[in-house]
């Protein structure tokens, strides 16, 4: 009893106190600052707990994030993450993002009052080239020095404490990856805060120090510092002898490409089959609890048809995006990107494009933001204008349930390749065309080839974590759900309403009588020709906000059906259109821009209305042409 | 020793770099890669289709195209080993 007072008295005793030592100068941004692919990412999500893209490319994170350092107890700092660099010389829009942040110069960026400086120890000749114009700008400065398990593993070395006293900044050997070594940031950043602040800080511009001198400095430091890189991995070595072997690579990276399609399709088919069951079982448990009248009308045949139809697909969506980020995680993409440089020559695109319009085929509004990394601009607005043809992850539930609907389940080579899974293929294939095809007009018209060099740095293979894996299915899966919760939600509800009003009498619309049908039946003279019914009509016109509404319309309006569920969805649209209109539709669908997302995000790359203009007219016109061909061809031939 | 494009030496061989002559952005970028005077070079293996090549400077291996590697001027230390 008197123990547990005593108890008591202590813990008021020490709720007192105050908590942490405060300076006068009270520390609010912390930069986290390093060149392409050190590990920064990584990093930046360990310290905050906050998702971001990891990969193992140069160049992926052009935009700056930032987030609370949660992990480390400082919910009071704000983490900025800047743009991977080799330097401040504002070649790149990168660098120029970068200086402007640690200079403060960001309008809505706080200066950050310290910074974070990671370097991958296994280069340190080439990566502490950066630290010099870092230091320079005068900001206290922690040096981390990441990878340490792999400098370790393959017999590097370095003297940590020499090299502090060389630099006159601490440094501090790590593994983001392992989560090692980091106690010593929350003290580095106690230290910086206390530290009096007498406003004698050297204030100056970051010097354009020659790379040739960084250069030497660095090979003085790290030779007096008695540096030591590590071996080269062996295993990358002998990995890429096969995965870039002159026959050997191709067929690798094309068993790959259709690996992921095959996969996706039979893994990701029975499981979304399943998701579909449960979803309607829920449905139609949930609408016995209301009345039976126009709410559980609206909310189970209107809203949750609509919203399902379209939540099914999330399993293959994770899948896809599964694949892509192993591939990126991995270093293969590296490899991807120079077996297909020769490729992307041919039609006048950069090396560096195959990165975005290779993400372009998970999304197109990432694909566009990460074309900042092509320094050329009118590379980089050609590849702005070909990245949504890529086929990006809105496109496949209609992919899919057009291809489900209408193509047999037929196997060749005794199962191992689907016809499904083929004709998925060439969808992709055809917008990958379309690609092409319009950055040789574009390359051969309005912008002429320039020679901006393919430079590219191949990392090490790394196995991708589970842990960096999941943190970004967690992250796509939560922006489709809320998508799926708030776009298609309203769309559906719109769709629904429209489908029952005028009310006469006390009773609902039919459907064909309804404001929708009349619209439908209005714009149909123009879409039968491509072999599509009003209700299509109605799903186009509402996927222009986004893709994958057109399922959700569907389903809405083929939801009469109490029963309807995915399966539904088939068994309606197999008999409400032809072959040759459900083809006319999944190419139409290859083509056309139906993204208002993609055309905000090119309208702010682009600075101007036009391109976006541009874009949506020239696809949609392609789409329609296309489909209408496709549509005529089969309707002739069956 | 014999002074030769990068873009023309054998893969397997290796040199050290004597000049660089492409526009100053390009030249900074590759720089940092560490293509500078005086820095070895080794010319690693080709892309399947024969250009770009892969270089391991300084522990890096950078893929580089023929049409920017034939700017890059290197002494040749040692002929193809194997």
């Amino acid at each position: 009893m008197s123990c547990h007072t005593t108890g008591a008295v202590l813990d008021e005793e020490v709720i007192e106190q105050p908590p942490t030592p405060v300076g006068p100068k009270r520390l609010r941004t912390v930069a986290l600052i390093g060149p392409p692919n050190c590990g920064k990412s990584t990093l930046f999500n360990r310290l905050t707990g906050l998702r971001q893209k990891v990969a193992n490319y140069p160049g992926v994170t052009v935009e700056h994030h930032s987030g609370k350092m949660k992990s480390i107890g400082r919910s009071d700092l704000t983490l900025i993450d800047l743009p991977g660099i080799y330097s401040l010389a504002t070649y790149s829009e990168d660098a120029r993002v970068a200086v402007d942040v640690l200079t403060g110069k960001m309008p809505g960026v706080p200066r950050p009052d310290c910074v974070l400086l990671v370097l991958d120890a296994t280069h340190m000749n080439r990566q502490l080239m950066l630290a010099a114009p870092v230091f320079s700008i005068g900001l206290p400065t922690l040096v981390l020095l990441n990878m340490s398990d792999q400098l370790e593993s393959r017999g590097g070395k370095i003297d940590t404490l020499a090299l502090a006293k060389e630099l006159g900044h601490p440094v501090q050997l790590i593994s983001a990856a392992q989560g090692k070594g980091l106690d010593v940031i929350p003290e580095f950043l106690l230290r910086a805060g206390s530290k009096p602040d007498d406003g004698s800080r050297p204030v100056q511009l970051p010097i354009l120090q020659s790379a040739a001198s960084c250069r030497n400095w660095a090979t003085q430091v790290t030779g007096r510092t008695k540096y030591q890189a590590p071996e080269a991995a062996l295993w990358t070595r002998r990995l890429d002898n096969v995965l870039l072997h002159r026959i050997w690579g191709p067929l690798v990276f094309l068993a790959v490409v259709v690996a992921v399609f095959q996969v996706v399709f039979t893994i990701g088919q029975p499981l979304s089959d399943g998701m579909g069951i449960v979803l309607t079982n829920w449905g139609a448990h949930a609408a016995l609890l209301l009345p039976d009248n126009w709410l559980r009308l609206l909310l189970r045949d209107g809203l949750w048809n609509g919203v399902q139809s379209v939540l099914v697909f999330l399993p293959q969506i994770l899948l896809l995006f599964l694949f892509i980020g192993i591939l990126e995680d991995s270093g293969y993409l590296a490899r991807a990107a120079l077996i297909a440089d020769r490729v992307m020559r041919a039609i006048g695109l950069n090396g560096k494009a195959f990165i975005p319009l290779l993400s372009a085929y998970a999304c197109a509004v990432p694909a566009i933001m990460a074309t900042r990394t092509i320094e050329n601009k009118r590379e980089r607005l050609a590849t702005i204008m070909v990245a949504p043809f890529m086929t990006c992850s809105a496109r496949l539930p209609i992919y899919t349930l057009i291809i489900a609907a209408f193509i047999p389940n037929t196997k060749f080579l005794g199962g191992v390749i689907g016809l499904r899974a083929m004709v998925m293929l060439s969808l992709y294939a055809l917008g990958f065309l379309a690609a092409l095809v319009t950055a040789k007009m574009l390359n051969s018209s309005v912008m002429k080839a320039s020679p901006a060099p393919f430079i590219l740095e191949l990392p090490q293979y790394r196995w991708p974590t589970p842990q960096g894996l999941a943190l970004r299915l967690y992250d796509r899966g939560m922006l489709f759900l809320k998508k799926a919760g708030t776009v298609i939600l309203a769309c559906t509800f719109i769709v629904w309403v429209l489908s029952v009003l005028p009310i006469h009498g006390a009773q609902f619309s039919a459907l064909t009588s309804s404001y929708i049908g009349h619209l439908g039946h209005w714009i149909e003279p123009v879409i039968r020709p491509l072999g599509f019914n009003w209700k299509i009509g109605i799903g186009l016109l509402s996927s222009i906000v986004a893709r994958e509404v057109i399922v959700g319309t569907l389903g809405t309006l083929y939801g009469v059906d109490p029963a309807t569920h995915s399966v539904g969805l088939q068994a309606a649209l197999r008999h409400d259109m032809t072959l040759g209109g459900a083809i006319a539709l999944v190419v139409f669908f290859a083509f056309a821009m139906q993204c208002t997302s993609t055309l905000a995000v090119v309208r702010r790359e682009t600075n101007s209305w036009k391109y976006p203009a541009i874009q949506f007219a020239y696809m949609t016109v392609v789409a329609y042409v296309a489909a209408l061909v496709t549509n005529q061809v089969i309707v002739r031939l069956f | 020793m014999k002074i030769t494009a990068l873009s023309n030496a054998k893969v397997g061989s290796a040199g050290v770099v004597e000049r660089i002559d492409l526009p100053e952005e390009v030249s900074h970028h590759l720089a940092h890669l560490g293509f500078l005077p005086g820095t070895q070079v080794e010319i690693l293996r080709r892309a399947p289709a024969g250009d770009p090549r892969v270089y391991r400077i300084d522990g890096v291996e950078v893929g580089l195209r023929n049409e920017t590697a034939k700017h890059i001027f290197l002494k040749i230390k040692k002929e193809d080993a194997a």
